[in-house]
C-alpha cells in the first residue's frame, strides 16, 4: 500500500505537523507584566540560593524572579542570548562575540561616583572597547595554600620563586603526604596564566591586540611546570580536583593550589596550620600574582524591560552594599568587589588576600581571549608538561591559533 | 473508500514518528550543513557566507585531526577486542546447563547503567589515584607502587581506566545479541554436522555457528563502529573538568563540544562542518568494513 501515498503527500502531511509544532511554541516572549527574571549559576556553597532569594524579593522597584541553574549554565547563557528575552538580569563574565552582536547592553552610567571604588581589574575584565558590561557581584581569586608544619619539618620555607616551589614540593613529599597538588592534570589548566604571570607575560599583550605569550621566556617557564611533573612531587589522580578542598584536608597534600572560596573548610579541618602565597615569580622580571575574575552581573539586550532591569542591577549591586559583604563573605570566602568593603573583611589569611589581590591580581579571563585559543594553549602546555614535548613548537602552534582569533575578533 | 482508510491508518501510525525524525533530524542536519557554510558564531541565522573556510579550519587543525586518528585507533582496537569477548560470553552462556536467566541477567545488567555513573565510579572509587583506590590496593597486595591511573599520560594508563568501563558497559548487550542469534540457529544443522562426522570442537563452530551468526555480527560490528566514534560520556567524565579536556585521547565528540559550544564562544559554522565530516567519517567506515565482511562470504 505504500504506492498510494506519494513522496508529495508524504511530505505535505510531515510539513503540516512541523508548521504546528513551530506555532506552540511559548517559550520566548518579554515578560509583559514587568516581572524581571534574574540567572544565577548554582553555587556550591549553602545559603546562597536562599540570599539571592531574599535580595530579590526586597526590591521595591518591580517583582524580580530568580532562577537557580545547575549545570552547565555558561552554555545556558549563551544560548539564550541568541534569542531570547529571558532572562533580563544574569550573572556571566562578558565575551566580545556578546557585544558585538549587541546582545548585552552597557552599565557605565551605574557606576556614578562608586566607579574608584571597584577593583580595578575587576571592571577591565567586563569592560570591551572602553564600554562597561557587568557589574562585579563578589571577587573570587586562587591562592596557593600550604601547612606550616610540614613545611617546616621538612626544612624549607614558604616559596616565593618557581624553583624554590619545586624544591619546596620535592622535599615535603614524603610518608603518604605529596608535595603539590594543581587538579589531576597536573595544574595544566588551573596554572597556565599564573605561570605566564610569573614570568612577566600575559594571555594578550597589553593593548590586547597580540598573543602576550610570544617570548622565549613562555617555553621557560612552562618548562618549569614539566620539571614539576617529573619530580614525582605531584599528586595526580585525588579523588576530587583542584577547586575543592579535600586532597589538602585529607592530607593527601602539603601545598595545594585551590580558591580563596575553600578557605573555611580548611581552616575547620587544619586550624592555624595553614598559610596562603600568591603564585610564586619566575625570576625577578617576573611577578607574584592571583588570578582575579568573578561572575558580574549583565543585562539582556533583548529584554523587554531594559532600563527596569538596569535599575535593578544598580540597586542590587551598587547601592546596597550590606548585601554585597554578605554575598561575597557569608557563604564560603570570596571578597567583595569594592575595596572600602573588602578592607573591613577578614582576618588572617583572608587578610593576606585582600593584599595579593590589590598588589598582583591579574585578570584570569580576558574578554579578548577566546576559548579557541585558551584551548591551544593549554593544549600546549599539557603536551610540553605532561608527554615532555618540545616547548617552542608546540608554543609556536598556539601562537598562530591566538592571532587568528584576535583577527577574527576585530574583523 | 477502503483505500482512504487504509491511507489514513497508515498516516495515523507513521505520521507522528514520521514528522518527528523530520524535524528533530533531517531538519537539523540540513540546518547544520547551511551552518557550516558561514561564520555562525552564537547566532543560528547567521548572515556572513564564508564558502568552505570552516572545513579547511577544521581539516587543517591539528587537534581534529588527532581526535579523528586516535578514535580511528580506539575503534581498531575495541571492536575485536568486544566481538571477541561478547561472542565468547554468549557461547558460555548459552551452554551453561542452569540458571541460564540468572547468568544472562548478571552480564547484561551493566547495560542498565548510566555512562556518567560508571565512568565516576571508575575514576574515583575503583582507579583512584590516591593509595587507598581499588586498583591500587590490589597493586599493593604484589607490592607494586600505587598508581595515578587518570593522571598518568606515558605510559598511557588512563587507556586502562575507559577500555574497561567501556567493555563493562556495552559487552553484556552484545552478548544479548549473540545468544538471540545462536537461538536462531537450527538444531537440526548440528544434529547433521554430528551424524556427517564433524568434531563438535572448532569445526562445528567454524562452520555452522559462525555462518549462522553474520547478520549479528555485521550488525555488532557496524554499532560498535558507531559507538567508537561517537564515543563521549565515560570520556569527558574520567579526562574532562569543567575548564577544559586534555589534548591526549580527545573524542572528536568532545572536540567538537568543546571548540563549538565551549563557555561563552559558541562557533556553530565550525562545529557544524566538523559534525558532517565525522559523520562522512562514520560512514565511510561503515561502507568499508560492510565491505569486508561481504568479501569474507
Amino acid at each position: 500500500m505504500g504506492a498510494e501515498i506519494g513522496r508529495r503527500g508524504f511530505l505535505v502531511v510531515a510539513g503540516l505537523l512541523g508548521l504546528s509544532a513551530c506555532g506552540s511554541d511559548t517559550g520566548r516572549g518579554g515578560s509583559g507584566d514587568g516581572t524581571l527574571r534574574h540567572w544565577y549559576h548554582a553555587y556550591g556553597e549553602d545559603g546562597v540560593q536562599d540570599a539571592v532569594r531574599r535580595y530579590a524579593a526586597a526590591y521595591p522597584g518591580a517583582k524580580v524572579e530568580v532562577q537557580w541553574n545547575p549545570g552547565d549554565y555558561d552554555s545556558k547563557v549563551v544560548t539564550a542570548l541568541q534569542n531570547s528575552a529571558v532572562p533580563d538580569v544574569f550573572e556571566a563574565q562578558v565575551k566580545v562575540d556578546w557585544v558585538r552582536q549587541k546582545q548585552v547592553v552597557p552599565l557605565d552610567d551605574l557606576l556614578g561616583d562608586t566607579r574608584d571604588d571597584f577593583v580595578r581589574s575587576l571592571l577591565d575584565s567586563q569592560t570591551v572597547d572602553g564600554r562597561l558590561y557587568g557589574i562585579p557581584q563578589a571577587i573570587d581569586t586562587q591562592v596557593l595554600y600550604y601547612r606550616p608544619s610540614l613545611l617546616s619539618k621538612a626544612g624549607v620555607t614558604p616559596p616565593r620563586t618557581v624553583d624554590e616551589l619545586i624544591d619546596a614540593a620535592k622535599r615535603v613529599n614524603a610518608g603518604g603526604v605529596r608535595g603539590f597538588f594543581a587538579g589531576n592534570d597536573g595544574g595544566v589548566n588551573v596554572l597556565t596564566a599564573p605561570l605566564l604571570w610569573s614570568a612577566g607575560l600575559d594571555f594578550l599583550s597589553a593593548d590586547g591586540k597580540a598573543p602576550g605569550f610570544d617570548d622565549p621566556r613562555a617555553a621557560t617557564v612552562f618548562g618549569k611546570l614539566r620539571e614539576l611533573h617529573q619530580s614525582g612531587a605531584l599528586l595526580l589522580g585525588a579523588p576530587t580536583d583542584w577547586s575543592d578542598p579535600g586532597a589538602f584536608v585529607d592530607g593527601l597534600t602539603a601545598m595545594q593550589w585551590t580558591g580563596l572560596w575553600n578557605l573555611p573548610k580548611i581552616r575547620a579541618a587544619h586550624g592555624d596550620d595553614i598559610g596562603v602565597l600568591p603564585f610564586p615569580r619566575l625570576d625577578s622580571r617576573g611577578a607574584e600574582s592571583v588570578p582575579v575574575g568573578a561572575y558580574s552581573a549583565m543585562v539582556n539586550a533583548r529584554s523587554g524591560n531594559v532600563d527596569a532591569a538596569k535599575a535593578y542591577v544598580k540597586w542590587l549591586w551598587v547601592e546596597k552594599t550590606e548585601y554585597q559583604t554578605e554575598f561575597a563573605t557569608a557563604f564560603g570566602a570570596h571578597l567583595p568587589a569594592r575595596r572600602s568593603l573588602a578592607a573591613k573583611t577578614g582576618d588572617g589569611p583572608a587578610k593576606d588576600v585582600v593584599g595579593f589581590v590589590t598588589e598582583g591580581g591579574r585578570i584570569a579571563n580576558p574578554a579578548r581571549w577566546s576559548s579557541r585559543a585558551n584551548t591551544a594553549l593549554t593544549d600546549a602546555v599539557s603536551r610540553i608538561a605532561r608527554e615532555g614535548a618540545e616547548p617552542t613548537g608546540e608554543l609556536r602552534a598556539a601562537l598562530q591559533t591566538a592571532r587568528d582569533e584576535i583577527a577574527r575578533l576585530d574583523r | 473508500m477502503r483505500r482512504g482508510r487504509e491511507a489514513l491508518t497508515f498516516w495515523l501510525f507513521v505520521g507522528p514518528f514520521a514528522a518527528g525524525l523530520l524535524l528533530f533530524t533531517y531538519v537539523p542536519i540540513g540546518w547544520s550543513a547551511y551552518l557550516s557554510l558561514f561564520d555562525a558564531h552564537n547566532t543560528v541565522a547567521p548572515t556572513e557566507f564564508v564558502g568552505f573556510d570552516n572545513y579547511v579550519d577544521v581539516l587543517t587543525d591539528r587537534a581534529f585531526l588527532d581526535s579523528l586518528g586516535t578514535f580511528t585507533v580506539f575503534a581498531a582496537f575495541i571492536i575485536p577486542t568486544t566481538v571477541v569477548l561478547s561472542l565468547g560470553l554468549a557461547l558460555l552462556v548459552n551452554r551453561i546447563p542452569i540458571a541460564q536467566v540468572f547468568f544472562r541477567s548478571v552480564f547484561f545488567l551493566p547495560f542498565a547503567c548510566s555512562y556518567v555513573v560508571a565512568a565516576l565510579i571508575w575514576k574515583m572509587s575503583l582507579f583512584s589515584g590516591v593509595d587507598s583506590g581499588v586498583a591500587n590496593t590490589v597493586l599493593g597486595w604484589f607490592g607494586v607502587e600505587p598508581q595515578a591511573w587518570v593522571g598518568t599520560v606515558d605510559p598511557p594508563l588512563y587507556w586502562v581506566v575507559l577500555v574497561t568501563v567501556r567493555l563493562w558497559l556495552q559487552l553484556g548487550f552484545y552478548m544479548i545479541l549473540f545468544i538471540a542469534a545462536l537461538q536462531r540457529i537450527p538444531r537440526h544443522l548440528y544434529e547433521a554436522a554430528w551424524i556427517d562426522g564433524a568434531s563438535p570442537g572448532w569445526q562445528t563452530f567454524r562452520y555452522i555457528t559462525l555462518p549462522g551468526l553474520r547478520g549479528a555480527l555485521v550488525a555488532v560490528l557496524t554499532l560498535n563502529l558507531i559507538n567508537a566514534y561517537q564515543a563521549f560520556d565515560e570520556f569527558y567524565n574520567v579526562l574532562g573538568d569543567s575548564r577544559g579536556y586534555a589534548p591526549f585521547a580527545r573524542p572528536p565528540l568532545v572536540y567538537l563540544y568543546y571548540n563549538s559550544l565551549g563557555s561563552g564562544g559558541q562557533d556553530l559554522g565550525r562545529g557544524s562542518a566538523g559534525a558532517l565530516v565525522l559523520a562522512l567519517v562514520i560512514a565511510l567506515a561503515t561502507l568499508l568494513s560492510g565491505k569486508v565482511s561481504r568479501r569474507r562470504r
